[in-house]
């Protein structure tokens, strides 16, 4: 396809519909993904310029044995998110920031996931989740 | 500091912000109702295994994308589709000579109501506002249909348009529709459905104008009580204020796409909606087919806030085209796409004249009100803001007025407490500037004019006014300000520190809170686990999931021996309210009860009837059917394949007749399968059911530069019973930023010479990010049972959203004073300019500015 964005190479001829398309345009943040570790909009970057690179999506985060990544933990522990449909995005963002300051106080994660947009403005509950799963993911590294 | 304790610090933090909604114990002497845990949906959400409606994929699927209208209002002469029709890839192009003639709706109790000739219909051939879709395309894919949209050129003739509704008023002023400008209901008993109709003001109406000031002139609706003419004689205060609320996009993050195939006579839609059961009969009437020829299927919604209450446009376009093209049709609404179709609360230009007594009682209020409907069906924002301020308020005498006007903007419908919030919104910045006045303390002023009890709301109707189910507001306004510190806070000295000002602000709000009447269903399986079948939508909330907690409470059964069946109308589902309005926890918690109630009344009989004694000598619990004081008994699973081998009643082989022909086809379709309970709810309920939020919010304000932060901001609710406390601390402080996002930002601006939204897109209508509300946001919950329903519990999606905006509004003008604004959303350069002037510098009575 033309002008072929990874978002829709993932979406459309990938199956991997975890990443979400809200804007198309990088302003929701809702197809975040890693590229060697750094959180980008999928919606925004072309396919060809990521030849040779690591993509992470929200699919790839659990382990084959359905064990899941600390972050999403967080959310089951908490009871994360309202319809969800930002929780992907807010996710790998998560991880993608948590690789950079492992130990962040809230506002500070906020500031690190302020890409993202939530509609249900669940905003509080999120927060709460994140830092849960940051704390998981320390503690799955200490042990 | 040393990274020691840092880490310390840090895990406290994390700890306090866990435990932040288990401070206070809810659902005293429950083992679910009231308690936290993981939904079952909730592991497809975070693995990214959750379909939405744009997840699914068919063999064969096509594509289609939309042609909208560049014109605000026009007339559609001739489509040269040729170019695009020849290029290859493309299957079928659909246009408004394709849709089926409206359908009247039969209702269940046998009434057929018209269709009406001023209804939306998907596509048109005269478009009434900027974005509206005139045809669509199919073809193989995506980029494929955008390039056939380009290559058809429309021929139009432009119509009169309006986009302000004070200048389809004025006199000659021009009409949004071709045959009128406003709403209006026939008098008298039998008003039937509202119609279109003309309406101009006379330049006399309109001399207010000049001074900033609502000019008022004949309302099609009006109602009162009591004396207003006296009340504001005896007050010790009268205020008259202008204010404008903001037209806001709902903005869902999830588009409303939809994927349509046809199969054997059947289509089969995949879309997110609010109310899974309710959508069907939505969509056979836009397709005009008989319901039983409609399969839906929504098991995650992302997000719907009353834009996706139930069918619509985004359904019927996909749908037709895949009958027309024989083969699965995907239509992804873009961003953009979304603005236009995808609906918004509607802005109100309001004036109230408000009495006070000297202790800040309201002795009289004089409510007008100007809804700005958009082109389409007539929204109940401005019948519904005069009740909502009547009963939140408690003024002594009232008189309502409003109009309810058309224009040429986007299509709006019901938001998250539609015209509660906007209502509220014009009467708390009055209520902070009189107690300011008055001197009064802004917790006492609202303590005084409360709710309580019956509190009574509206006019009277054939003599008697119509009163709430219950109100315990005042405990919940005490409950916030102690928690909040208010009194602290507005002692605190000094309010200013250089450049930046604080100001604290309290605002009192309520929507309604619950129906009844409808029906559950659940299946005790011969495994003895216990299915419950879910009509609800599964938008976020968790209420799809939640209410059936009480189902199993009643039962005594553990949360793990029980699953939830929703998202599919093949899965045989109840006759469920619609997931709007704040319905469904009440509603629904009521079915799931009574039907709770059917299983164990047939429990205790399968158990006398094999074990002998009477039904009422056996009990159930610990998953088993058991003779009091010990004795005899059996499991679930035992008393389920009997129930079976007895049949009729038992599985579900004969159902009660007055079960929703819905349910009553679900109850067949599950007979001999287990013992199947169903049940309606026939409770009795004394009043209508309300919630209630009182809410809290600190500003710092930089009056060199305008800008301005939420420092703390805490919601105390009156929401009945807990049901489940995350799932509703999301929905209060959720909700509560909804109603943020209308001080702080968000809004609709139009260039009036053309018709033209220039705020397609969210960074141009700003809805609240992550940054715009303090990292520590608090709620509480009374926990009080309402005293009208079994369980007690009640709605909450709408209540928390006013008490959002007014808190905000009214931290600013303690912060800054009260000359500073005259309508919402309050943004840097308003609060910088009017600072500097000493006076409010925004036009008060432009609409989308």
């Amino acid at each position: 396809m033309k002008q072929e964005t990874l978002s829709s190479t993932l979406r459309y001829k990938l199956g991997l519909t975890g990443t979400k398309l809200g804007c198309d345009r990088a302003e929701c943040g809702s197809c975040t993904v890693l590229i060697d570790d750094v959180p980008y909009y999928a919606c925004s970057v072309l396919t060809h310029t990521v030849r040779g690179r690591k993509v992470v999506t929200i699919e790839g985060l659990a382990k084959a044995d359905g064990t899941l990544h600390p972050v999403q933990q967080g959310v089951i522990d908490e009871q994360g998110f309202q319809c969800a449909f930002c929780m992907p995005g807010f996710i790998m963002s998560t991880v993608g920031y948590l690789k950079t300051n492992p130990n962040p106080t809230r506002q500070e994660l906020a500031q690190g996931i302020s890409g993202n947009l939530c509609r249900c403005q669940d905003y509080d509950k999120i927060l709460t989740a994140m830092m849960r799963g940051a704390e998981n993911l320390r503690r799955s590294n200490l042990g | 500091m040393d990274n020691a304790k840092l880490d310390h610090e840090k895990t406290v933090e994390t700890a306090k912000a866990k435990d932040k909604d288990n401070e206070r114990q809810y659902g005293a002497g429950y083992k679910l109702i009231g308690k936290n845990y993981q939904t079952p949906d909730l592991y497809a959400k975070v693995t990214g295994q959750a379909k939405y409606a744009e997840d699914f994929r068919a063999e064969g699927m096509l594509f289609c994308k939309l042609l909208l209208s560049p014109m605000p209002h026009a007339r559609v002469k001739r489509i040269h589709s040729d170019a695009a029709l020849a290029m290859p890839g493309i299957k079928a192009i659909l246009t408004a000579n394709d849709l089926p003639a409206p359908a009247d709706t039969l209702t269940d109790n046998g009434t057929v109501i018209k269709a009406s000739k001023w209804g939306e219909r998907g596509l048109t051939n005269e478009p009434v506002y900027q974005g509206e879709p005139i045809l669509a395309v199919a073809a193989i894919d995506e980029l494929t249909a955008a390039e056939a949209i380009e290559k058809i050129q429309i021929d139009f003739e432009p119509l009169p348009f309006v986009v302000d509704p004070l200048d389809t008023l004025r006199p000659g002023g021009p009409n949004p529709r071709t045959d009128g400008n406003v709403w209006t209901r026939r008098a008298g008993q039998n008003p039937g459905p509202p119609e279109v109709t003309e309406l101009k003001w006379t330049k006399a109406d309109f001399a207010d104008e000049k001074h900033g000031r609502l000019p008022m002139g004949k309302a099609p609706d009006e109602w009162s009580y009591g004396d207003v003419d006296s009340g504001f004689k005896n007050a010790a205060l009268v205020l008259d204020e202008t204010f404008v609320t903001p037209d806001t996009s709902h903005q869902t993050l999830e588009t409303r796409s939809a994927m349509a195939y046809w199969q054997n006579g059947k289509v089969y839609i995949y879309t997110g909606t609010q109310s899974t059961a309710q959508t069907l009969p939505a969509i056979a009437r836009w397709l005009n087919i008989s319901p039983d020829n409609v399969v839906f299927i929504s098991e995650y919604t992302g997000g719907g806030f009353g834009s996706k209450i139930t069918g619509g446009v985004s359904m019927i376009i996909p749908a037709l085209l895949a009958k027309k093209t024989n083969a699965p049709v995907m239509m992804r609404i873009s961003r953009e796409e979304e603005t236009f179709i995808g609906r918004a609360r509607p802005s109100f230009q309001g004036r109230m004249k408000v009495g006070f007594s000297k202790e800040g009682r309201i002795t009289a209020l004089d409510m007008f009100v100007i809804c700005d409907n958009g082109p389409y069906d007539a929204v109940g924002d401005a019948p519904s803001s005069g009740r909502i301020v009547s009963l939140l308020y408690q003024p002594q005498s009232m008189r309502w007025r409003g109009v309810t006007v058309l224009t040429n903007t986007p299509p709006r419908s019901a938001q998250s407490s539609p015209g509660g919030l906007q209502g509220i919104v014009i009467i708390e910045p009055i209520i902070a500037k009189a107690a300011r006045k008055l001197r009064v303390d802004q917790v006492a002023i609202r303590r005084v004019n409360c709710p309580e009890g019956k509190a009574p709301f509206g006019p009277a109707v054939q003599g008697k006014r119509q009163y709430a189910t219950s109100a315990f507001l005042k405990e919940a306004l005490d409950r916030g300000a102690e928690q909040f510190k208010w009194s602290e806070r507005v002692t605190r000295t000094p309010k200013r520190m250089g450049t930046k000002v604080r100001g604290v602000g309290v605002s009192l709000s309520c929507y309604v809170g619950g129906t009844i009447g409808f029906d559950g269903l659940l299946v005790i399986t011969p495994d003895g686990r216990v299915v419950f079948q879910s009509g609800i939508g599964n938008l976020g909330t968790e209420s799809v999931i939640d209410v059936h907690r009480a189902g199993a409470e009643v039962l005594g059964v553990p949360w793990e021996r029980c699953d939830v069946v929703w998202g599919n109308t093949t899965k045989n589902l109840p006759f469920t309210c619609v997931s709007g309005g704040s319905q469904t926890t009440h509603a629904m918690t009521r079915a799931a009860y009574a039907t709770a109630m059917d299983a164990k009344k047939k429990l205790q009989e399968i158990a006398a009837k094999k074990l002998g004694g009477k039904p009422e000598q056996y009990e159930v619990a610990n998953e088993r059917v058991f003779r009091k004081g010990g004795g005899p008994g059996m499991t679930l699973a035992q008393a389920a394949k009997y129930a079976i081998r007895l049949g009729g009643v038992y599985d579900g082989h004969e159902a009660p007749a007055d079960l929703h022909k819905l349910t009553k086809a679900s109850v067949a379709a599950l007979a001999g399968q287990g013992l199947v309970a169903a049940a309606k709810d026939n409770y009795p309920r004394d009043g209508s059911t309300f919630s209630y939020v009182a809410s809290f919010a600190e500003v710092e304000v930089d009056v060199e530069t305008g800008k301005y932060y939420i420092v703390d901001f805490l919601a105390s609710a009156d929401v009945g019973t807990v049901i489940h406390p995350r799932a509703l601390g999301g929905q209060v402080l959720g909700r509560s930023v909804l109603g943020i996002g209308h001080a702080i930002g968000q809004k609709w601006v139009f260039d009036p010479h053309y018709g033209e939204m220039v705020s397609k897109r969210f960074h141009h209508n700003k809805p609240p990010t992550i940054l715009d509300v303090p990292v520590d946001m608090q709620w509480t919950a009374l926990d009080i049972p309402d005293p009208e329903t079994p369980v007690g519990a009640r709605g909450v999606g709408e209540p928390p959203v006013a008490g959002g905006c007014a808190s905000i509004l009214n931290a600013l003008s303690d912060a800054l004073g009260d000359e500073i604004f005259q309508r919402a959303p309050v943004n840097a350069d308003t609060i910088l300019t009017s600072f500097e002037a000493g006076r409010p510098t925004q036009r008060p009575l432009t609409a989308h500015i």
